[in-house]
């Protein structure tokens, strides 16, 4: 009962708040709206038995990811209403119901017909933290240190992308613009 | 009334339809991450669902998974968002047709 | 024996191979001397052999390799060397050896040297293989070999616009007799099971009758192909625009001779079927006349000589016809050697000549071309039959055959013809070697040949000569794969009334010919006498107006139906359709070129449509292999 009542607010909660994030023209109120919409999430990894995701689901995405947006966001005018043009708004509903009704069917189907068989059963007696490290650390150690190099690669990649001076681009000046912009580089070495 | 593994899967169908109509709607680069990340969100709900509805731990470490790639997506995108603005001096999809066919 | 028999076999290829070499490299002396010696080689292997047999040896049979074995088909690359193909072989190779010595000087000057050589020895390999095959599979294999070849010899100079026409003619009237042949060999196959000759003839005997004779036509239209009968003959004549070895190797000694080589080897078919037979045989009589009375008027000397060759198959069919195969055999083998020789004198008087061709333009040759004028005389007088010459013995053979057979209608037709062909014969010598010196009205100088060519060619003379007398050793080695029937008029009166009779009728037509022509009264035509408006020459000298029937009645409708089928359905319909699908594809490009209209979003949009088609194809096909079983009986139950 405990476990309906939860579900049930919590579901509402999580729609509202991401149609909120997909309808507003306030960027901030997206961004907010957001975040909360993540957090609400959560409960249902906790309401499933995952504590570690959705603990995860906090730390990462309304904690880290959230925070980059909002810096992110510091580079853009947000105070602004976001004008928006939209075509046929039928197309747009209709096709993504059409998607999300086939995905479920696809998921479901195998369910609904036979069972499948759990290629890493839940180990009774264990935190669900302990289990999921032991099979991420036997079975998916692989992925998980690709995974690490990737995170280690994105980080690189947006230190770059975001801190050099990247509006300079070399191939789109002429000559005497480059020779200014060495002259330039020059005066603030001396 | 028991909460099946259906109620679940309906959830993370809705969640989905809601972030298509996002990605497809918005014009705005920022809130186009947004609502790729609801999408994302709301696969990982479904993982979760099945994982633990069928005792099984590989749901779970794929929601793992697409953690870490959501976030690696966020910086790189952002960082790749900074430099387009920095250029052209906004991010508004209708203004990117250099791929015009 | 069998290292003979592969030297017999593959020193001609070698040697084609070896001028090949040189086919692209100016005229080069090594790339004719080479493959001649190798032919030499070959010849010398066939001697071997026949010596072998002769002496009472075991035919040789080998399997080379397995060539196609596919289920309950095997045909391997056998080869046979029996008493029929040995006398095929000697033939074979004796004429084109002397052939090659003989191109070595006649194509002196050619540009075409190498080549020439290459196609010549590869000819002679087909023929071999022709000839030498214990299977109808190889035998086919060779026969279009030499199609082929015959075709690149016809067509050597082929910037002559008519030696490309004529050597296309000689293919496609070729394939379209091959395709009885091949028609026939696929009977052969089908009622038997097998290829190798002597498994098929021990299994026609049980054959039905119909089945046979269907059989034996069709393996006989093929024959006729190559053998250039009626109505297939206009090939033979035109192919006298290749060079004039080339017209005595193979259109006059092997190729041609290929059809009645066809139907001897075929006997024990042949000899269930008298009913085709007397077809052969009478077809034969017919084209022997009918060729013969072509050539009394013609104006060209080797067309001359070619209808004679055409006469001449057509007394070889008549012999095969009536079941007399080893006469058949023999006289192919004397006719080879005696025309050979004509052919190759009629070259020299061409080189002699600068390429003239008309013999009214010639006349009193025998005092600058003693050695021709003699070996052309004795090959015309072997030709017309007079004893002691091979022609002799061979060709009243033939007429003894037909009246001891009681087929008296093809006896005096073959009767007449004899007189026919002794008369065109020595017109054309008298036209010749004898008469006012009428070329120096054209300003020609003309000069006597090579002396190598003649010596080259002197074997030939030699053989022309005495081949008759081998009449009665060749018969007893022959016959022991064919039927041995010795043909005698029974009463000795008849027997020399008749050889008398034959003799003193071509000794007149001899006399006839000589009378008119080598006097000094002979003219060039010019159209206007009172004989040359005469209907009966006229009908004559256009070949019996068959060459412009067929042009008018067969290829001028093909093409006007070939010009139909062009423009209404190929253009129509089949260009058309090739051009709408492209159009449909080119025309949707362009349509859909809008949805590339570069704003992400609508990309975006589309990215899903193709999202959920994908999706949608999978839940379908999920479903469908899910309940493949019951979709399965619903089809079933709508009868697909």
């Amino acid at each position: 009962m405990f476990e309906a009542i939860a579900f049930y607010l919590f579901a509402f909660l999580t729609t509202v708040m991401f149609f909120i994030t997909v309808t507003t023209t306030q960027a901030l109120h997206a961004l907010t709206a957001l975040a909360a919409g993540m957090i609400f999430i959560s409960a249902f990894f906790f309401i499933l038995g995952a504590d570690f995701l959705g603990a995860i689901q906090i730390v990462v995405y309304s904690g880290a990811v959230m925070a980059l947006y909002a810096f992110g966001m510091m580079f853009f005018d947000t105070t602004r209403d976001v004008k928006e043009k939209n075509g046929n708004k039928f197309i747009v509903f209709g096709l993504s119901i059409i998607a999300a009704v086939l995905i479920v069917v696809i998921f479901a189907a195998p369910m609904v017909s036979t069972n499948i068989v759990a290629l890493h059963p839940m180990i009774e007696g264990a935190g669900n933290t302990q289990e999921l490290g032991m099979v991420l650390f036997t079975k998916y150690l692989v992925p998980f240190e690709v995974a690490a190099v990737m995170l280690l690669v994105a980080m690189v990649a947006g230190i770059v992308l975001a801190g050099k001076k990247m509006d300079l681009s070399l191939t789109l000046m002429n000559d005497a613009e480059i020779i200014d912009a060495k002259k330039e580089q020059h005066k603030k070495v001396l | 009334m028991e909460i099946g593994l259906n109620h679940y899967l309906v959830l993370s169908t809705l969640l989905f339809a809601i972030g298509l109509i996002g990605v497809m709607r918005r014009k705005n680069l920022l809130l186009l991450f947004f609502a790729t990340e609801i999408l994302l969100n709301s696969v990982n709900i479904a993982f979760a669902a099945i994982s633990h509805y069928y005792g099984d731990l590989t749901g779970q470490l794929f929601v793992f998974f697409v953690i870490a790639i959501a976030a690696s997506e966020v910086a790189v995108g952002l960082g790749l968002l900074i430099v387009w603005h920095k250029r052209h001096g906004n991010i508004d999809l209708d203004h990117m047709s250099t791929m015009r066919g | 024996m069998e290292l003979y028999l592969y030297l017999a076999l593959f020193s001609p290829l070698a040697g084609s191979l070896f001028a090949g070499l040189f086919g692209a490299s100016p005229r080069t002396k090594i790339a004719g001397v080479v493959p001649s010696l190798l032919l030499l080689l070959s010849f010398v292997s066939s001697t071997v052999l026949l010596i072998y047999i002769l002496s009472g040896g075991e035919k040789v049979h080998v399997e080379m390799m397995t060539w196609m074995a596919t289920g309950d088909l095997y045909i391997p690359f056998g080869f046979i060397v029996d008493q029929v193909s040995v006398t095929m072989m000697m033939v074979v190779t004796l004429v084109s050896t002397v052939v090659h010595f003989y191109s070595i000087g006649y194509m002196d000057h050619d540009k075409g040297f190498n080549r020439f050589f290459s196609y010549l020895s590869a000819f002679v390999f087909s023929m071999m293989i022709l000839v030498m095959s214990d299977n109808f599979a190889g035998l086919f294999i060779g026969w279009e070999g030499v199609g082929l070849c015959s075709w690149l010899l016809i067509g050597f100079w082929y910037h002559k616009e008519s030696a490309t026409w004529a050597a296309n003619e000689a293919f496609i009237m070729n394939r379209i007799a091959d395709l009885g042949m091949l028609i026939g060999i696929f009977l052969v196959y089908w009622n038997t099971g097998s290829l190798q000759y002597d498994q098929v003839f021990a299994t026609v005997g049980s054959l039905d009758k119909e089945v046979l004779t269907w059989m034996g036509i069709f393996l006989f239209i093929g024959a006729m192909g190559k053998s250039a009968q009626f109505p297939l003959h206009t090939w033979l004549a035109d192919a006298m625009e290749g060079p004039t070895p080339v017209s005595a190797l193979i259109h006059a000694a092997t190729m041609v001779t290929a059809g009645v080589y066809l139907v001897v080897r075929a006997n024990p078919l042949y000899d269930l079927i008298p009913n085709v037979g007397l077809f052969i045989a009478s077809l034969g009589a017919f084209v022997a006349l009918f060729a013969a009375s072509m050539a009394l008027v013609n104006r060209d000397m080797k067309r001359i000589i070619a209808y004679s060759t055409l006469s001449q198959l057509g007394y070889m069919f008549v012999a095969a016809g009536l079941g007399a195969y080893w006469v058949a055999l023999f006289h192919l083998m004397a006719h080879a050697f005696f025309k050979a020789l004509l052919f190759l004198g009629a070259g020299n008087v061409m080189h002699a000549m600068h390429n003239e061709l008309d013999p009214f333009k010639m006349g009193g040759l025998r005092k600058v071309m003693k050695g021709t004028f003699i070996m052309m005389t004795l090959a015309s007088v072997a030709l017309a039959g007079i004893y002691p010459f091979a022609g002799f013995f061979s060709k009243d053979l033939i007429l003894e055959v037909g009246f001891v057979e009681n087929h008296y209608i093809i006896y005096t037709v073959l009767l007449f013809t004899a007189g026919l062909t002794a008369f065109y014969s020595f017109r054309l010598v008298a036209l010749i070697f004898h008469g006012e010196e009428r070329y120096k009205l054209f300003g020609i100088h003309p000069h006597e040949a090579y002396k190598f060519m003649l010596v080259a060619m002197s074997p030939l003379l030699l053989l022309a000569i005495i081949a008759g007398s081998f009449k009665m050793t060749y018969f007893e080695m022959v016959t022991a794969v064919l039927p041995a029937t010795e043909y005698h008029v029974h009463s000795a009166i008849a027997y020399w009334i008749m050889t008398i009779g034959t003799q003193l009728f071509v000794i007149l037509a001899i006399a006839f010919a000589y009378k008119k022509y080598a006097n000094n009264k002979v003219k060039v035509p010019d159209g206007t006498s009172k004989m040359e408006n005469n209907l009966c020459y006229k009908t004559l000298s256009n070949q019996y107006y068959i060459p412009y029937i067929y042009e008018e009645y067969l290829v001028k409708p093909y093409r006007e139906l070939s010009s139909v089928f062009w423009k209404q359905v190929d253009m129509k319909v089949v260009d058309a359709t090739v051009d709408g699908i492209a159009g449909i594809i080119y025309a949707g490009g362009e349509k859909t070129r809008v949805m590339q209209s570069g704003n992400l979003s609508t990309m975006l949009k589309w990215m899903v449509a193709g999202t959920i088609g994908l999706l949608s194809f999978a839940v379908v096909f999920g479903l469908a292999v899910r309940y493949s079983g019951e979709i399965k009986i619903i089809l079933s139950g709508l009868g697909v």
